[in-house]
């Protein structure tokens, strides 16, 4: 059958590279753990040092976990974004998405000593950031839907995004001006990203919020490929568009957002991933593209956080200039090799 | 009568078509009253900017009517809803489509949209209405092909492909013959009659390819200034219609050859 052209092999290989990405992921890291004791400490056997065993269910497994909840979920988001709007630049951080999460967290570390002494307490813990950068991002997308629905032009829609984005620089430049350093550290070290440091309890939480966003994903699958006819075509088969629209804005402003606020902002991951993809698989048929996207995104976000952490060193990188440093060239020298950008 | 009545796919009572801003209503046309009959090839013609298109925008309900009354197989069009109004009206739009990086097959399953189920996996009878209708519009060969490398021609025919794989009592269809040449033009709609004898559906287009349109059409609606007409293309030639369709100075109609001439 031509429409249901088998993509088995290509998946059962990406499972398998999956896989491998994770085993080797937790394998590497400062301090150089034998690939046996590594072994027994994920089956709950005992290790040389009871430190390994530490390292590996406290800290490398979530690491783990959350690059593929991070890679996978961004990936996704960035794919609904360019199929709503049509444009091959969409994702959520040129919509704006991330700025507005960058807005929220900045008002949260920085503007809580200026709204007083009583208040930053509060405002400056772990949750408080996730909370911020949340709300930050739908409300961004909340705009840029309500602004979408009264201009008909993308591109129109893609500089309002870039706007916000221009609105949250500035705001955060006069915010880093008023504060002092420490709160200004903070907030870099939020900007460089890092998906090391969630407890399980986090992860949880983070899962949780990330499954709703994938279900809700899978359920627009059909609509996805419905939109590729154009807004009107999707009409006349009988789609509910609107409805379809904010089904789809939500789910995104839930992985992007949610993603954002726990892990910072990782940029690159959900523009490149649907771009690879669709270079590799050669198709735009959604039912093929979403779970592809979910796992390259993964391998490629365990292959960063690989590199980042420096294997045998003691020194991390930030994760976000990794994930652009390798994913750059990747995309470009798919796009120079194929000689077609397919969208 | 009765049983003649069953055989009306698309009707409109008093039809009054145009547009609603904040403050006033710009009517475009009135008193339009359309009998689209069942296995019909209707053409629809008429000047630039004398509300084809807004015609067919109310009439696939893209747009609101001003007054009057549509019917679609005896239902009114404001009672369907949007999934129903998908299974008896397919559409074939002017607008290039949002993605061309799906192969012909799968384009044209996509109008199997309204019958399948959440995830839009094909059923065995999705799969021979699919066939069947790439083999109607002669595009069998063509059907591993990516939409990007298909010319205009070739387009044009997959797009009814998916309109007659939507599986609706009436296709509708917005200037189907525009970038196309004169050979191809001819044989969109040439297929277009073939379609509606063979499948028994009524066909509406809109199209400038008046004397093509007037030589294949069954019924004809013709848009002037001050009235929309409704006839057998034969008998709008004796009443003259043709002749006020534009301004007089430079085109003429001549009754003989069913075509425009410009003056000497």
């Amino acid at each position: 059958m031509p429409y249901t052209k088998t993509y088995r092999l290509s998946f059962i290989i990406l499972i398998l590279v999956l896989l491998l990405c994770f085993c080797i992921n937790i394998s590497l890291g400062s301090v150089l753990i034998p690939f046996k004791d590594i072994f027994n400490g994920l089956i709950g056997q005992p290790t040389e040092h009871t430190s390994w065993q530490h390292i590996i269910h406290e800290y490398r497994l979530p690491k783990a976990f959350t690059a593929i909840i991070v890679g996978s979920g961004l990936g996704i988001s960035g794919l609904l974004m360019q199929t709503l709007f049509r444009n091959p630049l969409a994702g959520p951080f040129v919509l704006g998405i991330t700025s507005g999460s960058s807005l929220g967290v900045a008002l949260v570390i920085m503007g809580a000593s200026i709204f007083g002494g009583t208040l930053a307490g509060i405002l400056t813990s772990k949750w408080s950031i996730v909370i911020a950068a949340s709300l930050g991002s739908f409300i961004v997308l909340l705009v840029v839907l309500i602004m979408s629905n009264k201009v008909r032009d993308t591109m129109a829609i893609l500089i309002i995004g870039l706007m916000f984005g221009s609105i949250t620089t500035a705001t955060v430049s006069v915010l880093s001006f008023f504060s002092s350093a420490e709160e200004l550290q903070q907030y870099i070290f939020w900007g460089f990203g890092s998906i090391g440091n969630l407890t399980w309890h986090e992860l949880f939480i983070l899962f949780l919020i990330y499954a709703i966003g994938i279900v809700l994903s899978l359920v627009s699958i059909k609509t996805l490929n419905t939109l590729l006819l154009g807004e009107n075509y999707a009409k006349s088969l009988g789609l509910n568009v609107k409805a379809s629209r904010l089904l789809i804005i939500v789910a995104t402003s839930l992985l992007a957002g949610t993603i954002t606020a726990f892990a910072g902002p990782i940029v690159f991951i959900g523009l490149a991933i649907p771009h690879m993809t669709r270079q590799i698989f050669n198709t735009s048929n959604h039912k093929i593209l979403l779970p592809a996207v979910f796992l390259f995104g993964a391998i490629i976000m365990l292959i960063c956080d690989t590199i980042a952490q420096l294997p045998s060193s003691d020194l991390t990188l930030p994760i976000n200039a990794i994930t652009s440093l390798i994913g750059a060239p990747v995309i470009i020298w798919l796009l120079v090799r194929k000689r077609k950008m397919i969208f | 009568m009765a049983k003649n009545k069953s055989h009306i796919v698309l009707k409109t009572q008093d039809l009054t078509i145009g547009y609603t801003s904040k403050k006033a209503k710009t009517v475009i046309a009135s008193n339009i009253n359309i009998e689209l009959h069942k296995g019909a090839l209707v053409g629809l013609i008429g000047a630039n900017g004398i509300g084809k298109s807004t015609l067919l925008r109310t009439l696939t309900s893209v747009q609101r009517k001003l007054g009057g009354n549509i019917t679609i197989n005896n239902t009114a069009l404001e009672n369907y809803s949007n999934i129903n109004l998908a299974k008896v009206l397919s559409l074939v739009l002017t607008e290039s489509l949002g993605s061309k990086n799906l192969t012909v097959f799968e384009l044209v399953a996509l109008g199997r949209q309204p019958y399948t189920n959440w995830v839009g996996n094909l059923t065995k009878k999705d799969f021979q209405v699919i066939n069947q209708s790439l083999l109607q519009t002669n595009i069998d060969d063509l059907k591993h092909k990516k939409c990007y490398e298909l010319s205009d021609g070739q387009l044009q025919k997959v797009m009814i492909a998916r309109a007659l794989a939507q599986d609706t009592d009436l296709i509708i269809l917005d200037e189907p013959t525009t970038h196309l040449d004169m050979y191809h033009k001819a044989y969109i709609l040439k297929l277009l009659q073939k379609l509606a004898k063979e499948t028994n559906k009524t066909i509406l287009f809109s199209s400038h390819e008046i004397d093509l349109a007037i030589q294949l059409c069954d019924n004809l609606i013709v848009m002037t200034k001050d009235s929309v007409i409704t006839d057998q293309p034969c008998n709008l030639i004796e009443k003259g219609t043709f002749n006020n369709l534009f301004p007089q100075d430079l085109i003429i109609f001549d009754n003989n050859t069913g075509s425009f001439r410009v003056k000497k």
